[in-house]
């Protein structure tokens, strides 16, 4: 065995300032999870097959039967933002799960030991798992050019930043959902529970209009619904001709920016609220 | 198992070989203790209004250097303890000082200083050994370069330099043990908790993690706190505790708490058994338990030895033949029964119990 070095790191912990430590402890768990979407290739190809599967045999088959004039574009194009959406909620939605597991396996307790605030545990893994999901988008954005979108670098960064924007809020609702919960069945359950709703109002799929009023209300609190408008907007504002309806107000479809702030308030509400809960010591 | 002392003249005992007991902390008798604790006490609110104390009054004292052991039942409050010394839990009432800093006022303080292995400790399995270390590191703070070398010395010193690039998943139950004490070592610590180091591992890799505990105790001059209920390491330990029910029953070095019981224990296996309880019970002091077990008659008298050739004498005055005596000095066990009513470890021979107490 060889020596180990006397212990120096101590003395100049105590000087650093606090807020560095913080947001070292945020990178590490970043890093983690980004070690963790590097050796995790396969699971990681496979999760993200899934919306492929819906945007070309999905949409490929219901583009036959949807004509191009009811929609004002092709299916899989009206498609492309609602399986943008899913592409990054599933790895935002693991977030929560893995706060679950983490807790089970005893990795959680470590993070505990660490000498930084609680909440900054929590705000790493949301950054991790915003992070991740949106890496996971972008994949994605490469097939822009089949469904008959241009590889416009603004476009391309608008709807990066789009997804980005949408995996907070989901990560944060996600971390809200799981703070409370011991069990990682329990969250499954209510996911299972409530997944396929909000995904069918979100708007992805058809348009909302299309739907009776108070489907058409409960999809005004549905947060996917307000990530596939942003995303579909931002679609709108670089390629003339797209369609952007989507949730209305009392009839009027509010402006972009206070779509993308709601997402913003809702992630950081969430977020908030988690790690109030999630601060309580024993 | 004999460590190299090395020719520091502080360097204390190696851990495996009997400690002289007063020998380590003489020289560090003025400096503060690493672990103090007064009146610690946490309670937690149980079914139907009720409350359940857990630990109840301890008052510690851990010395700078030492290796100590922990020692109770399950459920006495072991995990408890050590939440609450690592800043974890908040004590219901008491204080108690780790490191130099105070758990109830500077917890991040405290947990900075300290390191704690868990009973069941998780690594991340996908990540490699190395990953999970810089991953750990940056958690505490380090800088990036202090990372990369602290990494790079803890891999070496837990042996494990060449399996860095393994996946945690891949490494053998002693292997991630190793590792996982590895990474509470990144922060360099004052104090090690460590909470059942050994529990779950084969003989030769539990030799091998206090082989590699006793040789961080010589570099660094960490503290470490052990709970185990191996006795054997508990006996190797500087100095050790009780607990029982919440409560400290006996503190000291493995010798004092042993001197303080005193009393030998007498065996005598013999033609008769039931005759021989009847002699020995007549001769023995009135106040002394007197039973049978699987090994013959018992007794505890004081200076033993001195005893067997009377008990001898006045058991062949009645005809009964006596095949083997023994006295023996009084094991951890029996220092853990005279506290407890329960011997540590279940079916351990050395205290069967008196009376048929299980």
């Amino acid at each position: 065995m060889t020596a180990l070095a006397p212990a120096r790191p101590r003395a100049t912990a105590g000087r650093l300032p606090r807020l560095r430590h913080e947001l070292r402890a945020v990178h590490a768990l970043v890093h983690r999870d980004l070690l963790r979407l590097a050796c995790q290739r396969v699971p990681t190809a496979l999760m993200l097959l899934h919306p492929v599967l819906y945007l070309f045999i999905l949409g490929g088959g219901l583009a036959a039967l949807i004509p191009a004039s009811s929609l004002g574009v092709g299916y899989q194009t009206y498609l492309f933002p609602g399986v943008l959406m899913m592409t990054v909620q599933t790895p935002a939605i693991m977030v929560g799960i893995r706060l679950i597991t983490d807790r089970q396996s005893g990795y959680l307790r470590e993070l505990l030991m660490a000498p930084v605030g609680r909440a900054t545990l929590l705000l790493g893994s949301c950054a991790g798992g915003t992070l991740v999901a949106a890496v996971q988008g972008a994949v994605l954005l490469g097939l822009a050019g089949a469904v008959g979108l241009p590889y416009d670098p603004v476009l391309l960064l608008l709807l990066f930043g789009g997804m980005l924007l949408a995996s907070f809020t989901i990560t944060s609702l996600s971390l809200a959902l799981a703070v409370g919960l011991r069990r990682p069945e329990t969250f499954h359950t209510l996911l299972g529970l409530v997944m396929m709703p909000l995904l069918f109002l979100s708007g992805g799929f058809f348009p909302l209009s299309a739907l009776p009023g108070w489907a058409r209300a409960l999809a005004a609190a549905d947060p996917l619904a307000y990530g596939v408008d942003v995303l579909r907007r931002c679609v709108a504002l670089r390629v003339p001709g797209q369609t952007a309806e989507g949730v209305e107000w009392a009839g009027q479809q509010p402006p972009l920016p206070v779509e993308a702030g709601l997402l913003l308030a809702g992630g950081v509400l969430a977020l908030l609220w988690a790690a109030r809960r999630f601060g309580r010591p024993e | 198992m004999q460590l190299s002392a090395g020719d520091d003249a502080v360097t204390p005992a190696p851990l495996l070989t009997a400690p002289a007991p007063a020998a380590v902390p003489s020289a560090r008798d003025d400096a503060p203790p690493a672990i103090r604790t007064r009146g610690l006490a946490k309670s937690y609110p149980g079914p139907d209004g009720t409350t359940a104390h857990a630990v109840r009054g301890l008052d510690l004292e851990v010395r700078r250097g030492e290796t100590f052991a922990f020692l109770g039942p399950n459920g006495a409050g072991k995990s408890t303890t050590i939440a609450l010394l690592c800043a974890l839990a908040r004590p219901t009432s008491g204080h108690a000082t780790v490191a130099g800093a105070d758990v109830l006022t500077e917890p991040e303080r405290v947990r900075r200083r300290v390191g704690l292995l868990f009973q069941h400790s998780a690594l991340d399995p996908d990540l490699t050994a190395e990953q999970n270390l810089r991953v750990h590191a940056r958690l505490y703070g380090l800088r990036r370069r202090e990372v990369r070398r602290r990494t790079a010395e803890v891999l070496d010193v837990a042996g494990l330099a060449d399996r860095r690039r393994s996946a945690v998943r891949t490494l053998s139950g002693g292997m991630r043990r190793r590792l996982e004490i590895a990474r509470q070592l990144l922060h360099s610590p004052g104090v090690l908790f460590l909470d059942e180091p050994t529990t779950g591992l084969d003989p030769h890799a539990r030799a091998r993690i206090w082989e590699h505990l006793g040789a961080l105790r010589d570099r660094d001059g960490s503290t470490l706190f052990v709970t185990t209920h191996y006795l054997d390491e508990a006996e190797n330990c500087d100095r050790l505790a009780i607990i029982d029910r919440g409560r400290l029953v006996a503190q000291g070095t493995p010798r004092e708490v042993k001197a303080a019981i005193g009393d030998d224990r007498v065996v005598l296996r013999t033609s008769d058994d039931a005759a021989a309880l009847r002699v020995v019970t007549a001769v023995a002091p009135p106040d002394r338990a007197v039973a049978t077990g699987a090994d013959g008659v018992w007794l505890r008298v004081p200076d033993g030895s001195a005893w067997i050739p009377r008990l001898c004498a006045a058991l062949a005055a009645r005809g009964v033949a006596v095949h083997a005596a023994s006295a023996t000095p009084p094991t951890l066990d029996d220092v853990f029964f005279h506290h407890t009513g329960r011997t540590i470890v279940p079916g351990a021979g050395a205290g069967a119990g008196p009376g048929g107490g299980r």
